[in-house]
């Protein structure tokens, strides 16, 4: 129950001191709505397309709404020294780090569903399977969350988040098919496609979207499991190495 | 005050913290070098050194900050060498620079600082402004921390150490580079909290503060632990010691080399104001002052001096501790800068 109240007392206090700052609104909706839109006028395509181009959307509004604060926020609270304040706490490391990237997923899961309630005013969603989208959401959420705590606890500075964060973004909205499809990608660029979370997760959004799915939705949700699975662990140990010396 | 925490410490001698051949290295540099201790239940225990020596090292690993490489820690009984969260319940800790949110406001940081000890929102609320009131800082508690002086930041960290009432706290530097009054109201403060009951783990610079706070003391330099004894028993070194201290019209490094050559039994050290001329006899100022001004050197004053725990330091460990002090103040100068 102590550690239930420490949990949800930091998750309040990010949300409230970091996740509900405009900085990070404009971030995490405006950087792909507009990215998004200079793209569908630019490629002359109609409003029936719009589903076409929902998932590559949705994937951008999580990836950046999930790692453009939380990668910033640990570093800045690393150096001024009140994340030691919460490694002084009596609660474990999978604890605390959890509580501190839940504000980061919930953020990412209620970016994604901004551009989908826009697109319902615009275009027809009825083919989309909410029963494999949600818990898609979700899971790229958690994905990209970790992938920004990663890079959180591999750098020092905070201007060195920002710059190692966009060194994973930027290729991944090129090489994760959120705009054109993987093989349409030269074949030497294709298993770095395979190497990237954002890659299953946008082929969950697309199959539960538009029924276009490369791989089986089961695989997809595995190898995104297992990602998670492999970044949380990789950021703890680095945490327990670098931050507990 | 003095005599407060000495009856403290005598009363009980359960031993709340044990330290074996603690050490830490970092590459090739041994920070902290085989130390053992004991904290006793309602001691003030003073770690006094210069910038460098291991303290915050020290602490960083009590604490469960770093891992030692090599040594234990017991704290209440439980082992924190392998498990550094075991005993984080039981602690404060008060870093050197304060660690809270600049963005929340003092009462907000306190409420923050003890929901992560799982203390219940009402609770909390409570004791928030309890500690707000303790501190005399009411009436800035809705305030930004960013907005706070830097005695006030020191005085809303030392609340946050100890929001879920610990039975330990570490300070680390409380006092430094903050203005002497609040200074003087955070001496008071770690008194009156070491007489409601709290064992308190003090490192320190300023000599005279630690003089004045602790019953007993440990002075660390390079990492090792020179001497740990009470206050008591380190100032007994220096009883019936005379000093005399000598300042002159014009400054003069020439003093002491005048006087131990005529006068061989004497010590002479220079010190800020002149020169100081130690003898476990009394000591006759009269031919002194006689022989420097047949030198040329004209004698502005002569007072007789009485030993402070500053003089039995720096006969122990070899440090000018004046030296130590200004070497601590220039560099958080610099931080701050």
């Amino acid at each position: 129950m102590k550690t239930w109240i420490a949990f949800w007392n930091i998750l309040l206090k990010d949300i409230c001191s970091y996740y509900l700052k405009p900085p990070n609104i404009s971030w995490g909706l405006l950087f792909p709505l507009v990215w998004i839109t200079m793209f569908f006028i630019r490629s002359g395509m109609g409003m029936d397309k719009l589903p076409d181009l929902l998932p590559g959307l949705v994937a951008l509004s999580i990836l950046f709404g999930t790692t453009s604060v939380l990668s910033v926020t640990v570093t800045f609270e690393k150096k001024g020294r009140s994340f030691e304040r919460l490694l002084l706490a009596p609660i474990s490391l999978e604890i605390l780090m959890l509580a501190k990237t839940s504000g980061a997923i919930l953020f990412g899961t209620i970016n994604a569903l901004v551009p989908i309630f826009v697109a319902m005013f615009l275009t027809d969603l009825s083919a989309i399977n909410w029963y494999v989208l949600v818990p898609a959401i979700v899971l790229i959420a958690v994905s990209s969350t970790f992938l920004g705590l990663f890079i959180a606890v591999s750098v020092k500075e905070v201007f060195e988040a920002q710059t190692f964060s966009n060194f994973f973004r930027f290729p991944m909205i090129f090489l994760c098919g959120l705009f054109f499809p993987i093989t349409s990608l030269p074949i030497f660029l294709r298993p770095l496609s395979y190497a990237l979370p954002l890659t299953y997760g946008t082929d969950i959004l697309r199959g539960s979207m538009t029924g276009s799915n490369v791989m089986p939705f089961a695989l997809d949700f595995l190898v995104l499991s297992g990602f998670c699975a492999v970044l949380f662990y990789i950021s703890l140990r680095n945490i327990n190495k670098k931050w507990i010396t | 005050m003095t005599k407060q925490k000495s009856n403290q410490a005598d009363d009980n001698q359960e031993s709340l913290i044990d330290v074996v051949r603690l050490t830490k290295k970092f590459e090739d540099i041994t920070a902290v070098d085989e130390i053992s201790f004991s904290l006793n239940r309602g001691d003030i225990f003073g770690f006094l050194g210069p910038n460098g020596a291991g303290k915050t090292t020290t602490i960083n690993m009590l604490t469960g900050l770093s891992r030692p490489d090599s040594g234990t820690i017991k704290a209440a009984g439980l082992d924190c060498t392998k498990n550094p969260k075991a005993a984080q319940h039981l602690i404060g800790v008060v870093p050197d620079e304060s660690n809270l949110y600049p963005e929340l406001s003092g009462f907000d940081n306190l409420c923050f600082c003890a929901s992560l000890y799982g203390i219940r929102k009402k609770e909390r609320c409570e004791r928030a402004g309890e500690l707000l009131q303790v501190f005399g800082l009411k009436e800035s508690a809705n305030r930004k921390f960013s907005g706070y002086s830097k005695g006030m930041k020191r005085k809303l960290t030392i609340a946050a150490g100890i929001i879920h009432r610990p039975p330990i706290l570490f300070l680390d530097e409380p006092t430094t580079g903050i203005d002497v009054a609040s200074a003087r109201q955070i001496r008071q403060l770690i008194a009156n909290l070491n007489s409601n009951g709290t064992t308190i783990f003090l490192t320190t610079h300023y000599i005279e503060e630690a003089e004045r706070l602790c019953n007993r003391i440990a002075f660390i330099v390079n990492g090792r632990i020179n001497r740990i004894d009470t206050v008591e028993n380190l100032m007994r070194r220096t009883q019936g010691q005379q000093m005399v201290q000598f300042a002159f019209q014009t400054a003069t490094n020439k003093a002491c080399e005048y006087i131990i050559a005529k006068f061989p039994n004497l010590r002479c050290k220079t010190v800020s104001e002149g020169i100081c001329v130690e003898s476990p006899q009394p000591i006759r100022v009269g031919p002194l002052v006689r022989l420097l001004e047949d030198n040329g050197i004209e004698v502005a004053e002569a007072k007789k001096i009485f030993p402070t725990l500053e003089d039995v330091f720096v006969e122990i460990t070899g440090i000018e501790a004046r030296m130590m002090k200004q070497e601590k103040e220039k560099m958080k100068m610099g931080g701050n800068a």
